[in-house]
């Protein structure tokens, strides 16, 4: 109980983290971050 | 941990003799730290990069998935990350290592050089992404593009070494990350992590969080004799005692291992340590 009452902003935090992660997974977002993550990325390495 | 880390996330040996990437599962997966999913070694996806696509994408209203990363990891561990996680501050570590005449603790206009970091991140990596579009209608990584020395190092230098055809197309833009990447290196030398302190978009997210992470410190406030050794000792030269959860904290841990009384410790954590330490240390002074 005093964990809860002393971390109750990071669990909320935690618990929307994980909300916004399922939304994000189901709207394909994951996907799109895959798609970029696998090719080189041009901009990053500097020759984009 | 730091050099454990890197490791297990960029462990894609093969990449670095290949000059190709990791195409896996995992890379859909955002890691922690500031780890450029171009580096040859990368498992995993950087939230700085990721953020700045799908803001660029056009497609997602808002990036629920990379910012479902960040709070989490936010919240759990705050700028933990920076200080063990992230494979850039590990070599910025390690430079700042190596002896030179005289290292700078602060330097002047430090508190206005700190606040460049939110300027980073709210200009390079939220808003240019997000409202300089292409005719296409797609932004730009303007951060990783124009700033991100972690790329330059982790994901441009070893993939222009191993792939000759990347080298063929340098310019300008390769020889400008490259200077940015020796001035961070060259300041490394001289002070304590001045891309962590000063540039890091990732880092002043994170910073947002210390206060209520669930990995955070605690200051016990009648054992403290204000001694200044926790202050002395922290080489991110924050006033420990006014704010043991600053947002510049890296959890390095150096105030907790200098402070005689053992007034620090992580929130929830025993006290046992600290009361051994002081009983020491009142044996000490007798």
């Amino acid at each position: 109980m005093k964990f809860l009452r002393e971390n109750w902003i990071a669990l909320l935090l935690l618990l929307v983290a994980v909300v916004f992660l399922a939304v994000g997974i189901c709207r394909g977002e994951a996907e799109a971050v895959w798609q970029k993550a696998v090719r080189i990325c041009m901009e990053c390495i500097g020759l984009g | 941990m730091q050099l454990a880390f890197t490791a297990l996330s960029n462990g894609f040996v093969q990449g670095f003799s290949t000059g190709r990437i990791y195409q896996g599962d995992t890379k859909r997966l955002c890691l922690p730290g500031l780890n450029c999913y171009s580096c040859p070694g990368a498992l995993g996806a950087c939230p700085i990069g990721s953020l700045q696509n799908a803001l660029a994408d056009g497609r997602f209203r808002f990036p629920f998935y990379v910012v479902g990363f960040l709070l989490f990891f936010g919240a759990v561990l705050g700028r933990f990350v920076c200080g063990f996680l992230c494979p850039f501050g590990l070599v910025q570590e390690l430079l700042h290592k190596i002896p030179f005449p005289k290292k700078i603790r602060v330097l002047p206009g430090e508190r206005i050089f700190r606040k460049l970091k939110y300027v980073i991140l709210a200009l390079f990596v939220i808003l240019l992404p997000l409202l300089v579009l292409d005719i296409t209608g797609r932004g730009q990584p303007w951060f990783c593009k124009y700033i991100c020395p972690s790329g330059t190092l982790f994901g441009g230098l070893p993939l222009v070494a191993t792939n000759p055809p990347l080298r063929a197309v340098l310019g300008f833009l390769f020889r400008w990350k490259v200077a940015i990447l020796l001035a961070v290196v060259l300041l490394s030398l001289l002070v304590y992590r001045p891309f962590c302190r000063y540039l890091c978009p990732l880092g002043a997210i994170y910073g947002l969080f210390n206060k209520k992470a669930l990995l955070r410190y605690e200051l016990d406030q009648d054992k403290c004799i204000s001694c200044g050794k926790c202050e002395k000792a922290c080489p991110m030269a924050i006033k420990v005692t006014a704010n043991v959860n600053s947002m510049e904290c890296i959890r390095c841990g150096a105030c907790r291992a200098a402070c005689p009384r053992g007034c620090i410790h992580l929130k929830g954590t025993s006290k046992c340590k600290g009361e051994e330490r002081r009983v020491e240390t009142e044996r000490c002074d007798s």
